[in-house]
Parts: structure tokens; C-alpha cells; sequence
């Protein structure tokens, strides 16, 4: 069983400088060893209306204890009402390489906000 | 891109104060400089629960049991928000706990003290927390993004730590002639230990000027520990009691507390692993480890037994 | 008399909590993985804090009655909830002996935790829906909440221990085969708490909790045979009286100090 760790989404290829010695420790710490619990992403909700956020992840042998996990761990002071948790790797992220492509674009789209449009003062509540 | 320009893009971004993610493409060295230091970080955190908890058991009432109880739990969080920083670089869990176990990943040497009496949980609050929190308040605006969210995340968790020591020790100052002797008993031994928990002076620190170059560190270590010192050298007041330097003095030119040298082969002997407890600090996480393993594998299969499973409500979850 | 044996019975509430929370403490810094080590100071904490509320409410309770202690004893001045928990001594203490026995492996913690979370839940719920006492049964209402994420916590581990990896399993029988001969106390009525309580009702409760589990976790659910009792009435096993030297140590070395 081979369990995808978090930093495969950071990892870097050898042509761009990463150097060999990552690839053969992702060799090791990938094994999914059997008493090395998947990680997991926790997303919690600070109070009803809001959003879930992500909190940051931890170990779990499972769904059910990830969730108590989180519990335990990021909602000791009152933090949450809530709670999502994801194994790491189901995370899917856009590579930072094609952010220009990605994000760029929206920038010249002006007219999407609203301070774009010169209105009269008398005008009020739009 | 050739290396040169991804280390240009690195550089710049660092020096324009943008936050460098996992993903990001990073110079071998600074990922390597950042597990060092994060996970010698996460050691420190666990590590350090060991000499307070063995006070939880004698704790002298039900307010401060919990209170302990809390405070070293909290270490526990912060070693966990640690290792999965640590983690989002290449690092797994396991693999960095074998480390520490080995000898080859350091931690605090401050931990390698012992705690003899309740006011040394005072002091720890105090002194320790007190040293450490300078440092984190620092490693908030690190550059590397997950490294910093932890430290602002734990910041705000450890600004009860240092308080309640702070709290022991005044109820203390106030108290018994014992309860007093005992405060400055203390103090008199955790002072040193807490300055060098700054490192070493910044001419003989090998690693401190690429990581502020790099604004992984923000301050040097001779920064902090002076500002350790003309903080505490002030508080020290309150409680009626003294460090245990007889060159400590305000300097009118600096503005700041001129103090004594210290002893640079005790700090070195600790590092090294003859301080009082460094045995006994890492059998005790061996073990820990050790025994947990059994713990660990059951779980392991029974969730492998148990799959697929959807955790109850996960459906109606969005 | 009927108002010593609402004391007695308070501070056996506070015995059991306190006892049990000071033992699952000492995992803290020593857990099998950094994740539960956090969640079993989560329950050492709960317990902690309701241990606290009893022993408060008791200590109200005698000052007002300004009734010498229930052991006949001077503490000097008003009770506190430090008096109660940290100068009585092992006769006076009134937990049940499941309590305090040693934490042994994770199996051992999980089943202690499991079969006491199970009694807890049981008792609470039955102090909060029908004792007169309105305080008491506040306190039960709010440690219930807690108590039912124990319950659940703990039920959990059990599946997953018992129905785990031969080891583990293993370790569960040998936990079950320690720790069974103790759970036929909670069941057994001391003097103090015969009046209110229905102790009869929470059994049945507990052992359908516990058999449920159990068959989820593949364990046998022993037959009743022997039980020892004891605890309520202050006859406990040796090892209340090391629990005690270290959680009295500071109050009994330095006398009359604040802290």
C-alpha cells in the first residue's frame, strides 16, 4: 500500500535543482508503513454561517478518528463547531509554475468590481 | 528555467516578504535548513513535555494540575502543528521521529535539566517559555509559509505558558520562608540554561547568516538573548528575587542590561549529551514510541479491514 | 445522618473523577502516537474538572453544615476542594477500585476508560434526569457531555484494539482478564448512595453498552464470577496509597502554604 505523502505535491523535479537525496528519503517515508497513520487535512468551521477553513492536518488510522483527532487537537479552545477532514492525498493543487496563466488573466478585469464604476453622489444603496 | 533564475525568482520573492509554499520551487539548502530547523523545533516541543510532566502526578493542588496538564498538552499540539510542517517539505513523520531517536536530530538543550522542585515549574513557565516565546514571536514572519502559520498558531497558544509561570512563582515570593527559597533555588538554576538557549554568540553561529538571508531567522542570537535579558532582569523585581549574575547591570550608553558570560562549556557538554537528563529524556521518547508501535499497526489494520468506510454525515457534509 | 450520606456521596463522585483523571495523566508525555497522547489529557482534563466541581460542592456543603469532617478529622479552617482531594488518606477515599488500578498497556487504559466511561455515562445521565439535589444534577448535565465523548472515544479504541491485529487483541483479553473482577463494584450500593440511586437500572444499561461493543470488537463478554469491592467504603487495593503519596506529596511536605 503506498500511501502518497503531502510533499509530493511539494516535490521538486531533479531538472529544476531538487536534489536526488529527496527522491530516495520519499523512497523510505512513503513505504506506509503500517505504524505510520496517513496524514490528514482538517478544515474547521469557527462558528455557524461561516465558512470551513483549513485548520492543518494530522495522523489518523482512519476517517472516524481523524475527525476526533481534530477534535482533540485544534478545537481545545473553543475554535470550531465544525469539522471536515480529507486525507492528504486526495488534495488535489494548481502548480505554482502556471500561476501567471492562472491568475494573471483576471487582473485586467477591472470592470469586475464594483469601485470600477463612476456613479453621482446623489445616488445612494448601490 | 536555468537554477540561476529560479534562485533569482526565490531570492526576490524572500526579499519582497512574499511567503514561500510548499509547492514553490526552493533551493535544496533552504528546504534542508527549514527541516533542520522545524523539526529540531517539533523535538524541542515534545521533548520539553517530559521534564514538566513529571510534575503533573505532584502537582500541589487541583488548580494548577489542570493548569500544568494543559500547558504540557499544549506542547503536544505544538509539536504536532510542528512535525506537519516539517512534513509539507519531504519529511515523514516517522522518519523525523527516527531521527530524534537516533541522536542525529537535536533538540533543546534546556530540556536536559532536571526539575526538582514545584517552583522549577514556575521558572520553566517563566524563563524557558519566556526565552522561547522571544524566539517564536520572531519565527511568526519566517518566510517559509507553513513554518510561519504554525508559530502563529502556537504564539497565540503560549501566551497563557509564560504567565502561569510567572504566576507560580509570584504566589511563591509571597509565601513561606520554604516557598521563597524554593523560588530563588529556581531561579538561580534555570537562568543560565534559559540564556543559552539562544545558541551560541552570532561570530560563532555557522548557521545563522544564510538563514537571515533567507529570513528564516529575522533576529540574531545575540538580539534575542538581549532582549531576553532586559526583560526579565526588569521582572525579576516584582518577585523580590535575583539573578544570579553579580555583572548584571543597566548600562545607560546601550540602554540595555549589560550581564556575564556564559559558561560555553556546560552548554556544549548538554549539547553534546552529558547533561543531567539527556539519557533519561530520550529513553523516555524511545520508549514511548517503542511501546506504541503495537497501538499504532492495530489501528493501521483495523482501519484496512474496515475500508471503504464513510464516516457518518460525511454525505451531508457540504 | 441523611445529609453526612449526600456528602459521602458527593465526595465519592469527586474520588472516582479525581482518581481516575490523576492515572490517565500520567500518559501525558508518553502516548503511543502525539494524537492520542493529546486526546487521553483531553480526558484527563474533563475528569480534573469535575472531580473539582464535586469536591467544591462537598466543601460547601460541610462548611455550612459546619459539621466536623466526615472522618471525624480537623483540616484547620473552612473545606476546600484542595483539603478534600490532597489531606484525606486512603481510608477516607471513596472511588471504586476500577479507578485506581495501574494503567498497565494502552489496552489496559482503553478498557478502564471504557468500562468506567460507560458507568459514568449511565449514572450521570440517571443524577441529572431525577436527583432532587438541582446542584448535583447540574453537574452531572454538564460532565455528561464530556462523558459521552469518552464513551464514544473509548468504544471506539476497543473495536478497534479487540478487532485489530492478533497483538492487540491479545492485550485486550489480557487487559479484560485484569480489569473484569472490578467492574461488579460500580454496581454495588454503598451505604450513602442506596437511598436515590438506582443502580440496578444502570447495570442493566451498562452491560448491553458493554456487550454491544464487545461483539463489535470480536471479545468474549466474561461471565459475572468474582467481583471485589471495597472502594466506596475506603478498603482499597495498595495502589491507592502510592497515588496518593505523589498527588498529597506538596500538601503534606509544606502544610498551610498557598500555591
Amino acid at each position: 500500500m503506498n500511501y502518497l505523502k503531502k510533499f509530493y505535491y511539494g516535490d521538486i523535479p531533479e531538472d529544476k535543482g531538487g536534489s536526488n537525496e529527496l527522491k530516495d528519503s520519499s523512497k523510505v517515508s512513503s513505504s506506509g508503513g503500517a505504524s505510520d497513520w496517513p496524514l490528514w487535512e482538517v478544515f474547521i468551521r469557527s462558528k455557524q454561517g461561516l465558512d470551513h477553513k483549513h485548520a492543518g492536518s494530522l495522523h489518523a488510522a482512519d476517517a472516524q478518528m481523524a475527525i476526533e483527532n481534530a477534535r482533540d487537537v485544534y478545537t481545545r479552545r473553543m475554535e470550531g463547531v465544525s469539522i471536515w477532514v480529507v486525507e492528504s492525498k486526495y488534495i488535489h493543487a494548481s502548480n505554482p509554475d502556471e500561476a501567471k496563466s492562472l491568475y494573471e488573466p483576471a487582473e485586467d478585469k477591472i470592470y469586475r468590481h464594483p469601485t470600477f464604476y463612476d456613479l453621482p453622489d446623489e445616488v445612494k444603496h448601490m | 528555467m536555468p537554477l540561476q533564475d529560479l534562485e533569482k525568482i526565490f531570492q526576490d520573492k524572500i526579499d519582497a516578504e512574499i511567503k514561500i509554499e510548499p509547492k514553490d520551487w526552493m533551493p535544496e539548502a533552504y528546504r534542508k535548513t527549514n527541516i533542520r530547523q522545524i523539526s529540531q523545533h517539533a523535538h524541542s516541543e515534545i521533548v520539553g513535555m517530559l521534564p514538566e510532566g513529571n510534575w503533573i502526578t505532584r502537582a500541589p493542588s487541583l488548580k494548577r494540575k489542570a493548569i500544568l496538564l494543559a500547558k504540557v498538552q499544549d506542547e503536544a499540539g505544538h509539536g504536532l502543528y510542528l512535525y506537519s510542517a516539517a512534513e509539507t517539505l519531504g519529511t515523514s513523520r516517522e522518519q523525523t521521529i527516527n531521527d530524534l531517536h537516533s541522536g542525529k536530530a537535536k533538540y533543546s538543550s534546556i530540556f536536559n535539566y532536571p526539575t526538582l522542585t514545584w517552583a522549577d515549574i514556575g521558572a520553566i513557565g517563566w524563563l524557558v517559555d519566556g526565552a522561547a516565546i522571544l524566539n517564536q514571536v520572531m519565527l511568526c514572519r519566517t518566510s517559509y509559509g507553513p513554518y510561519a502559520r504554525a508559530m502563529v498558531r502556537i504564539c497565540k497558544e503560549e501566551s497563557f505558558h509564560q504567565r502561569q509561570g510567572f504566576e507560580i512563582l509570584w504566589v511563591l515570593s509571597k509565601g513561606t520562608r520554604e516557598q521563597k527559597a524554593m523560588c530563588q533555588d529556581a531561579i538561580n538554576r534555570w537562568w543560565w540554561p534559559s540564556l543559552m538557549m539562544f545558541g551560541p554568540h552570532d561570530s560563532e553561529s555557522t548557521n545563522s547568516e544564510q538563514s537571515m538571508l533567507w529570513k528564516i531567522k529575522r533576529k540574531s542570537n545575540d538580539e534575542l538573548r538581549q532582549n531576553f535579558v532586559d526583560m526579565i532582569a526588569e521582572q525579576v523585581k516584582v518577585l523580590g528575587m535575583k539573578l544570579p549574575d553579580d555583572k548584571l547591570k543597566w548600562n545607560e550608553q546601550t540602554r540595555h542590561y549589560d550581564f556575564g558570560e556564559i559558561n560555553w562549556d556546560e552548554f556544549w557538554n548538554v549539547v553534546k549529551g552529558n547533561g543531567p537528563c539527556n539519557k533519561e529524556r530520550l529513553e523516555a521518547r524511545k520508549k514511548a514510541w517503542e511501546e506504541g508501535k503495537w497501538v499504532r499497526e492495530a489501528a493501521a489494520a483495523y482501519a484496512e479491514k474496515r475500508k471503504p468506510q464513510t464516516p457518518k454525515g460525511a454525505l451531508e457534509a457540504a | 445522618m441523611k445529609q453526612d450520606s449526600f456528602i459521602y456521596y458527593t465526595l465519592h463522585l469527586a474520588d472516582n473523577a479525581l482518581i481516575l483523571g490523576h492515572r490517565n495523566s500520567e500518559w501525558c508525555g508518553h502516548g503511543p502516537v502525539l494524537e492520542q497522547d493529546i486526546a487521553i489529557t483531553n480526558i484527563s482534563l474533563d475528569l480534573i474538572g469535575q472531580a473539582r466541581n464535586f469536591y467544591q460542592y462537598a466543601a460547601k456543603l460541610m462548611n455550612k453544615q459546619n459539621a466536623p469532617s466526615p472522618n471525624g478529622k480537623e483540616v484547620g479552617g473552612e473545606f476546600t476542594e484542595d483539603k478534600l482531594a490532597y489531606l484525606r488518606d486512603v481510608r477516607e477515599f471513596k472511588n471504586c477500585l476500577l479507578a485506581e488500578q495501574p494503567n498497565g498497556d494502552w489496552a489496559q487504559t482503553i478498557l478502564r476508560q471504557f468500562f468506567f466511561s460507560t458507568y459514568q455515562f449511565y449514572l450521570y445521565r440517571q443524577l441529572q434526569e431525577s436527583h432532587p439535589d438541582e446542584q448535583l444534577a447540574a453537574i452531572a448535565a454538564k460532565s455528561l457531555k464530556e462523558v459521552t465523548y469518552h464513551l464514544r472515544w473509548s468504544s471506539e479504541w476497543v473495536i478497534r484494539l479487540g478487532d485489530g491485529t492478533e497483538e492487540s487483541r491479545k492485550r485486550m483479553l489480557n487487559a479484560l482478564e485484569n480489569l473484569w473482577p472490578y467492574t461488579g463494584e460500580l454496581f454495588v450500593p454503598a451505604a450513602y448512595e442506596t437511598d436515590r440511586m438506582d443502580l440496578k437500572n444502570i447495570k442493566e444499561q451498562w452491560a448491553q453498552k458493554v456487550k454491544d461493543i464487545f461483539s463489535e470488537a470480536t471479545l468474549p463478554y466474561p461471565a459475572e464470577g468474582w467481583m471485589h469491592t471495597g472502594g466506596k467504603t475506603g478498603m482499597h487495593t495498595e495502589q491507592l496509597g502510592f497515588i496518593l503519596a505523589e498527588l498529597q506529596f506538596m500538601q503534606r511536605a509544606y502544610p498551610n502554604s498557598e500555591w
